[in-house]
């Protein structure tokens, strides 16, 4: 059985309800929630549910963005089409701040990204603005540590993840109750596989960046991946840019994501491409080749 | 396409590790990268085979420890659904996760290693299947390669389970029990049936899987739990049609617990005994005619009643009672034992009142089935029958019929931990 045939196969729509239903839980149990924006598939997708869950109310929370300054400019630009056409709130805090005021320090050297000071700006952020609810995209498919979390999950003040002090989540209860500064992060589509984003993506046609499809871009060699040229990134003289036919699986900022070659313009085709591909969706994340357990180190220190 | 949730649980070394990662592997679920990163992992432990238990233990603790720790999910898909697996550990506050993983599964697996045969945990894993009234339990039979694929062996363990299983006294449980023998580090009857069993005629774990029902409860009394309501408040400015439209609009979002609710269908709401009719059923934005077990929708009702967050919906004709004194078989949860007269909140669904534990009536052995009657207190991963008192009266099934509408959890009002998982009686 190959995993192209799985392709044929339509969304399970026990996902979207349990989603609506998490969402929905947010929306009751806490006072200032907000989705976290990044312009990626998987918090558009959560956006869309958002909308649908409160539908014909207005989304009754605010989008946050927290802009590394490495965006790709697609991404930028969907986002605010995006708030645009569906009449959402938009606030956006930049990890440049962060570095301004000195509370966070440009990484150096080869592998320099911010993707790891974003943390801070994040921190401050959900002091800032009294978040107690932020809603994620993450999943539990996508990396072992992610595998362990909650659908409620409670952070202390520091944003820390305890691991090995969760709380129970039994049948579809959900216990959204803390402490004054502490906070919940909300993971509405943590039993979603990248096939099932993508699959509901057709389902609903939703629109998304240009960069998830294929397209001409200036890449070069690093470590077995295809990294996109651009400003943010220290190249050493034999790292040669070159024109490419490429796609990007997984959108980060232009730091931490990787391209893939990729001809896939259609979503047809994207879902034809996951469902034969032999590299998982993170392999294409630079920020997880760190260590083995880079994923989990960053969670407890407030990662989401 | 549907999903089958399963829980899997196993003592330490059992094998269960690799016998999810076998799955994944054999439904070609595990991309290169990930079969290259546990190759790498595996040579740095010094074994000498591609270790598949790596695939699931996640934690930089559970990897050092090489053990499991907390409920992990998995996911894969065969052609014919989707599957989603709460791994559960087997030593470490082993029933609080257990109970946690296998809370909302159609299906149980449990792992018994061939060599030792019965052990202490796998009393536990039965008790709590038969507990969650889990409706298929398949007893997997591990390591068959170390007893020589022995018929003998496989039989003799099987005579015991049923001998266990048949103390464990649940006669008005229908659980289908299914034993089939396996190697997991060898792939044996996982995906494919192997001719080390030529003996075993039986289906292979993932036919069982596959033909498994997914035990939606489409059939049993209607109850619907309001989330929120919906009324939405749109400027006028913006669009004034649209406003003008919505300014009578009032629905109430919920996902439907059980049974199925279509337009123009009585209902009764509770606690206040209010009767209408469905007028609209809304799901995301869109109007339906009819919802069924676990549909998020939004209902519209023709008359204009009190409903707020917690209502029950729910078919006049077959209405719960309201319960101000609930007996319940309760699962303690945390290391603080529970506290008789202290005051915990009672979370039924998405409803919270105020209640007290009156009364620890015995806290069962599951080994034994003994009760102990004198005991003042339940204690983390115990199991007890208590009667407890609400401030608001709750409207619950019996788990036995409807497990949905019939489990509630306990939260500590001091530490917001949630503390104890109950089971109407």
């Amino acid at each position: 059985m190959s995993q192209s045939a799985f392709a044929q196969f339509g969304f399970p729509s026990e996902l979207e309800d349990e989603a609506i239903y998490i969402l929905r839980e947010t929306a009751a149990q806490f006072e200032r929630p907000a989705i976290l924006f990044s312009g990626g598939k998987d918090s558009i997708v959560v956006t869309h549910l958002a909308v649908k869950a409160f539908a014909p109310s207005k989304l009754p929370f605010p989008l946050l963005h927290i802009d590394t300054g490495h965006n790709f400019p697609e991404t930028l630009h969907y986002r605010d089409e995006l708030v645009k056409r569906l009449g959402l709130d938009l606030i956006v805090r930049y990890v440049q701040d962060s570095i301004d005021q000195g509370r966070a320090r440009e990484e150096s050297g080869k592998y320099a990204s911010r993707n790891v000071l974003q943390t801070t700006t994040l921190l401050d952020a959900i002091e800032e603005l009294k978040f107690d609810a932020c809603i994620g995209g993450a999943r539990r498919d996508e990396e072992k540590a992610r595998a362990k979390e909650r659908l409620f999950s409670v952070r202390n003040e520091f944003g820390q993840w305890n691991a090995q002090r969760q709380r129970p989540e039994l049948f579809h209860m959900l216990n959204g109750r803390i402490a004054t500064g502490e906070n919940v992060r909300v993971f509405p589509i943590s039993n979603w596989t990248e096939l099932d984003v993508w699959r509901y993506i057709q389902q609903e046609n939703l629109p998304l960046p240009s960069i998830y499809f294929s397209h001409q871009r200036h890449v070069f060699n690093r470590d077995g991946l295809v990294w996109a040229d651009s400003p943010y990134i220290n190249k050493s003289p034999d790292e040669q840019p070159y024109a490419a036919t490429i796609r990007f699986r997984t959108v980060g900022d232009m730091t931490c994501t990787a391209a893939v070659n990729s001809t896939a313009s259609t979503l047809d085709h994207i879902i034809a491409e996951i469902s034969a591909a032999e590299v998982s969706e993170r392999g294409a994340r630079i920020d997880d080749k760190r260590s083995e357990a880079a994923m989990e180190k960053r969670k407890k220190d407030g990662y989401f | 396409m549907d999903i089958l949730h399963i829980a899997t649980a196993g003592s330490v070394d059992d094998g269960k590790s690799t016998l999810i990662g076998r799955l994944l592997y054999e439904t070609q679920s595990v991309t290169k990268d990930r079969l290259e990163a546990i190759h790498q992992a595996s040579k740095r432990r010094g074994v000498d085979f591609l270790d598949l238990s790596l695939l699931t233990d996640g934690l930089i603790a559970e990897r050092e420890q090489g053990i499991t720790i907390d409920v992990a999910h998995v996911y894969f898909n065969t052609n014919k659904r989707k599957y989603i697996i709460a791994d559960t550990p087997g030593h470490f506050e082993y029933t609080r996760n257990m109970v946690t993983g296998a809370s909302r599964v159609s299906v149980s697996i449990i792992l018994i290693d061939a060599r030792n045969g019965i052990v202490e945990q796998t009393a536990r894993h039965y008790y709590i299947s038969a507990l969650l009234r889990i409706p298929k339990v398949i007893v997997c039979i591990n390591k068959m390669d170390l007893v020589n694929n022995s018929q003998a062996r496989f039989n003799s363990i099987v005579a015991d389970f049923k001998r266990l299983s048949e103390n464990i006294h649940n006669a008005d449980i229908a659980q289908q029990l299914h034993f089939i023998p396996a190697s997991s580090l060898h792939g044996h009857n996982l995906t494919q049936p192997a001719p080390e069993f030529g003996w075993y005629q039986g289906p292979t774990l993932l036919e069982l899987l596959e033909t498994a029902d997914t035990n939606r409860p489409r059939e049993l009394a209607p109850r619907f739990q309001v989330q929120m309501v919906i009324r939405p408040r749109l400027s006028a400015t913006h669009d004034a049609q649209r406003a003008t439209e919505l300014h009578d609009y009032r629905g109430y979002a919920g996902r439907v617990s059980s049974g199925t609710f279509t337009v123009g269908d009585e209902i009764e709401v509770l606690p206040n005994s209010r009767r209408s009719v469905i007028s609209h059923i809304d799901k995301h934005g869109q109007p339906v005619q009819t919802a069924s077990a676990g549909e998020s929708v939004t209902l519209r009702l023709a008359d204009d009643i009190d409903i707020s967050r917690g209502c029950l919906i729910v078919s006049p004709s077959t209405a719960p009672a309201a319960q101000k004194t609930i007996h319940a078989r309760m699962c303690w949860l945390d290391h603080t034992a529970l506290s008789p007269g202290k005051t915990y909140i009672l979370q039924h669904g998405v409803h919270t009142t105020q209640s007290k534990v009156t009364q620890i009536h015995g806290v069962l052995d599951v080994l034994t089935q003994n009760v102990n009657r004198n005991l003042p207190t339940l204690k983390l991963n115990e199991i007890g029958d208590v009667t407890l008192r609400v401030a608001q009266p709750i409207f619950a099934d019996r788990y036995a019929d409807n497990t949905a509408n019939g489990s509630f959890i306990l939260i500590d009002e001091w530490t917001n931990n949630t503390v104890g998982v109950g089971f109407v009686a």
